[in-house]
């Protein structure tokens, strides 16, 4: 099973959240199998650059995060929305409820989109996320993360998630990422150091593909559903 | 390719990015035959959960999925766990009763849940729908709104909203 489960008491907020009877399985319907077009209209064209929302440049380290969204037998999701957000380099989320005694950074807002190319392909350009402390347990720090929400073209394929950077010595004490039991499962989390993408004088790249179930047998009349 | 992306939680600043301003506007306000479905997120010990996001899915008032109806709605809750979504009511989809899928996502939600949202003023087709059949009584329950398009999702506790593995 690559999900966590509901319940992992580790990360305290699941006490009282998770759902504690048995999920029943559904089997996919039309309803299930087919899912919101979000395209083009939703993204703006600096939305894939997070650091160039303002009029500066933001503090911290530059980044390149690419890589593909693809089903599980490799098949490219093209034309899918993807919406990532993150705090800034300091670690502080540009939210009210963040109560982080970072500093915020006027130029970075933290929030970024995109649609995949035809080959499933996205690219944000953003700054390293700083660790955060969040008081889950005595001196619990998050990994440095970005946050990511993936559409694909089924209800059935919606994914949030997170991505981590590779070596991060906050794994070990991190719940939400431990949560995940299967330690292959937990690696497809974690992205991968990228030197031949890396732009000289520039910036850093980091690739991470992520990958969602197989969108199972679409209806042939509404394959675009 | 071996395995999926692992889900992880939404975390309590999505914020940030994820409620659009048109969100809960799976129709524009206004438009004809437009009902509101809403209620609220509670966790187990029946607090609101302020910092949930519920999405909706559903095929159009012609039980259909096409590009000429959005079918996506979004909405954060609010202070007091309280979401709304305005839509129209779709038609019934293969069989089934008139539904509209709904995924949740939480601080404290490891992976999304998901539920089925039901209309009270469809006893016949509720009654012939394939997915309530397989159900108990109080579940089946759990997944009609009540008249005036009202649906708490209890996340835990004695009256646990019934939620499906997709």
């Amino acid at each position: 099973m690559d999900d966590p489960p509901l319940l992992y008491p580790d990360y305290r907020s699941t006490r009282v959240r998770a759902p504690r009877r048995e999920r029943i399985a559904l089997a996919p319907t039309r309803t299930e199998l087919t899912g919101p077009v979000l395209g083009d209209g939703r993204v703006g064209a600096l939305d894939h650059d997070l650091t160039r929302q303002h009029d500066g440049a933001p503090l911290g380290e530059r980044i390149i995060v690419h890589g593909r969204v693809v089903e599980e037998d490799g098949r490219p999701v093209a034309g899918t929305l993807v919406e990532v957000w993150q705090c800034n380099a300091g670690g502080r989320y540009r939210h009210d409820g963040d109560r982080h005694p970072a500093p915020l950074d006027p130029n970075f807002t933290g929030l970024g989109r995109c649609v995949t190319a035809a080959d499933g392909g996205f690219r944000f350009v953003t700054i390293k996320p700083g660790a955060y402390p969040w008081g889950n347990h005595h001196n619990a720090w998050r990994p440095a993360h970005i946050h990511f929400s993936v559409f694909g073209h089924a209800f059935t394929q919606r994914l949030v998630t997170q991505m981590y950077f590779p070596g991060d010595p906050l794994f070990s004490q991190d719940p939400i990422f431990n949560s995940v039991r299967d330690a292959g499962a937990r690696a497809r989390l974690v992205c991968a150091f990228d030197l031949e993408h890396t732009r000289p004088e520039w910036a850093l790249a980091y690739r991470w593909d992520i990958v969602l179930r197989g969108r199972g047998a679409t209806p042939p009349d509404e394959a675009h559903g | 390719m071996a395995g999926t992306t692992p889900s992880q939680t939404v975390g309590p600043f999505f914020a940030i990015a994820l409620p659009w301003d048109d969100g809960p506007f799976v129709v524009p306000e206004g438009t004809d035959g437009a009902i509101r479905v809403h209620g609220r997120v509670l966790d187990g010990q029946g607090a609101p959960v302020p910092d949930a996001l519920v999405e909706t899915w559903q095929a159009g008032p012609d039980g259909r999925f096409d590009a000429s109806f959005r079918g996506f709605g979004r909405c954060p809750t609010d202070p007091e766990g309280g979401w709304e979504i305005v839509t129209l009511k779709p038609g019934g989809v293969d069989g089934q009763a008139p539904h509209v899928a709904v995924s949740v996502f939480a601080r404290g939600l490891l992976q999304r849940v998901v539920t089925r949202i039901y209309f009270a003023d469809e006893p016949g087709a509720n009654a012939a729908d394939p997915v309530l059949a397989a159900l108990g009584e109080a579940e089946r329950a759990s997944l009609v709104a009540a008249p005036g398009g009202r649906f708490d999702i209890h996340l835990q506790g004695p009256h646990e909203t019934t939620f499906f593995a997709i």
